[in-house]
């Protein structure tokens, strides 16, 4: 961001917030473009969302017909293997390349949930945790503490033991301990940014404080905040598939690729494809977002840019 | 360094009464009634819940019961085990051990192999081994572990048959528990062999379990090296004539270690959550399956326990890792 500062302040004319806007957005490809990985990344992850919104058109099959006289028919490729079961059948007979299709709606959805979900939650506390100060701020950071004193997948884990097994209740679980990395990036920015002179004068113009939080600082704390909101869409899709494969998460015949994994495990050393393709889809996933998330901070991170 | 301790005391007891507040309250925000849900009883008449309710604590005001609590724990009583009537705190110095025993190892392979690998990375920046080295650290970083070790006992399992599927030893041995660790327990009996097969099923949850850490101090270190192979000290130990293995190992390494340490110390509780998963799929008796079985069998008693002994370890280890820092790095103590 603060390179884009300099450029405009040494061009003669004065942009519009609109031409500053592109400007900005061209400097952000630029940057982000340079990175092989980060541009692979978001090719594989626009085709998962491809994939997730036509699953009901590029299905073969549907994910929850079993087929009787089909059960572990393994993958096509193989011997014994059928082109109508291109990915092969699981133990009830379902075909898995259909139920991977209709997965990947599944890891998605939980992935946008429990990021705007926490992120929302992290930017509303920290914003007021960094603005206000005070014992509020001390009230706030000690309760984030207490969250982070937790490992997650057990806070998660002890959270659904109290709420009930769903993949609801189990991303809401995920969304809590996620929560302070954006409360503490929210209010470490906010701090920093509250000092600043351009703050001095939003307020000095009359600004209220709802205005200076939202308007004048939050757009200014942007670039650590997506990065994170990277890393917790990868963290939510990993955190949610263990605890399917825990059992308390989505529950079966949901065809979430945790819950899968954890309904093959008993047939791992007679059938190895029932076990593979759910989890090399989860992997992928995650690889795919990570690969953007290094990306967006090679891009946003002024500290890290080369110049 | 005193005052560091201090100071981080301040921050750790308001955060462990915290997490106690929170332990306490898990049982009471049960759907359902927490006197039946700690003493295991579906069925039992009003007299016999109000004997259970009164000797629970339950009948006294919510304030005193925390403080009693409280006061519980700190004099090492967790509660009881609502499935093995056992008290909570010996079956967690029982299975601790395991775990200790497993994330030792995984931490070890971790280190062992991230350090180098992100050092090399860093000197050979751009370079075909960076490349390769940070696109498997970062397949590693983004590994489902659960799927990895299911992978692992297919292939070395199933197909090699190298090593074993679960548990810690092979029933043929049987001796004393000494230290609760394995390995030295196996030398220690002398039996021959056991050693060997102790080592063996330690191998694939190691692998799994040290999978996420090993990526990310790999990630660090090379970051870490890349700031400090920037700096002028170390051009002027290059200018010097120094050897490049002097400049890189002693010179760079030294001060790139101090940020490594840290990442070293957060993955101790990234070790926690992943023992959960290692410690499932492998049958492994320690703390993590501990929890995953107790919340399966509605042991809402061990639950409460060890979800306050986890997180007290935690707490503990951070400020061990603290005060490392501090004594490495003496910019930090003021």
């Amino acid at each position: 961001m603060a390179d884009t500062m300099t450029d405009i302040d040494n061009s003669p004319e004065v942009l519009s917030s609109g031409a500053m806007r592109r400007q900005m957005l061209k400097e952000f490809w630029f940057y982000f473009s340079e990175n092989r990985g980060a541009v692979i990344g978001l090719v594989i992850f626009v085709l998962l969302v491809a994939v997730a919104l036509l699953a009901p058109v590029i299905a073969p099959h549907s994910p929850f017909e079993q087929y009787r006289d089909a059960v572990l028919k393994p993958p096509a490729w193989t011997s014994g293997g059928s082109a109508t079961y291109l990915l092969g059948t699981d133990p009830v007979g379902r075909d898995i390349l259909s139920r991977l299709l209709y997965g990947a709606q599944y890891s998605l959805f939980i992935g946008v949930f429990v990021t705007t979900l926490s992120l929302v939650g992290g930017i509303l506390v920290g914003l007021i945790a960094g603005y206000y100060r005070g014992w509020i701020d001390t009230v706030i950071m000690r309760l984030m503490d207490i969250i982070l004193a937790f490992p997650s997948l057990l806070l998660a884990l002890v959270l659904v033991a109290i709420l009930g097994p769903s993949l609801t209740n189990g991303m809401i679980a995920i969304a809590i301990t996620l929560q302070p990395h954006f409360v503490r990036l929210t209010r470490a920015a906010v701090m920093a940014e509250k000092t600043r002179d351009y703050v001095t004068a939003a307020r000095l113009a009359g600004a209220g404080p709802i205005r200076l939080m939202f308007k004048t600082i939050l757009p200014n704390c942007t670039a650590p905040l997506i990065v994170q909101a990277t890393l917790s869409f990868s963290n939510a899709i990993l955190d949610a598939a263990a605890l399917g494969f825990l059992g308390m998460g989505a529950q079966p015949p949901a065809p979430e690729w945790g819950t899968m994994l954890a309904e093959a495990r008993e047939f791992i050393l007679r059938a190895w494809w029932v076990v593979t393709f759910p989890g090399l889809a989860i992997l992928i996933t995650v690889l795919a977002i990570n690969l953007m998330g290094d990306g967006l901070r090679d891009a946003l991170d002024p500290k890290l840019k080369r110049s | 360094m005193f005052g560091l301790l201090l100071r981080r005391l301040a921050v750790l007891i308001p955060t462990f009464i915290g997490v106690s507040i929170i332990a306490f309250s898990f049982i009471r925000l049960l759907p359902g009634d927490p006197v039946a849900l700690l003493s295991g009883e579906r069925v039992m008449s009003p007299e016999r819940h109000a004997q259970i309710s009164a000797q629970l604590g339950f009948d006294r005001p919510i304030v005193v019961q925390y403080f009693d609590y409280l006061g519980g724990v700190l004099t090492g009583d967790f509660g009881t085990s609502i499935v093995s009537k056992k008290p909570i705190l010996d079956q967690f110095w029982q299975l601790f051990p395991a775990t200790v025993e497993l994330s030792v190892c995984a931490i070890i392979l971790a280190i062992l192999l991230g350090i180098p690998a992100g050092v090399i990375a860093a000197v050979k920046r751009g370079s075909i081994f960076d490349q390769g080295l940070m696109g498997i650290a970062l397949v590693g970083y983004s590994m489902p572990i659960f799927w990895w070790g299911l992978l692992l006992i297919i292939l070395f399992s199933g197909i090699l048959q190298w090593f074993p599927v679960s548990g810690r030893i092979s029933l043929m041995f049987f001796f004393p528990q000494v230290t609760g660790f394995m390995l030295i327990d196996s030398l220690i009996s002398g039996q021959k062999g056991a050693f060997a097969s102790a080592l063996s099923h330690l191998v694939l949850p190691s692998i799994v379990l040290a999978t996420i850490p090993l990526a990310v101090i790999a990630r660090q270190t090379r970051s870490a090296m890349l700031e400090v192979l920037s700096e002028d000290y170390v051009r002027t130990a290059r200018a010097k004539g120094l050897s490049p293995f002097r400049v890189i190992g002693i010179h760079a390494l030294r001060n790139a270690m101090i940020p490594v340490i840290t990442t070293i110390g957060l993955q101790i509780g990234v070790m926690l959550a992943g023992a959960i998963l290692t410690e499932t799929i492998f049958s492994w008796p320690g703390i993590g399956k501990w929890m995953v079985d107790s919340v399966f069998r509605r042991d809402y008693a061990v639950i409460q326990g060890g979800l306050l002994l986890i997180a007290a370890i935690i707490m503990l280890v951070n400020l061990i890792v603290d005060l490392l820092y501090g004594l490495i790095n003496p910019r930090i103590r003021h």
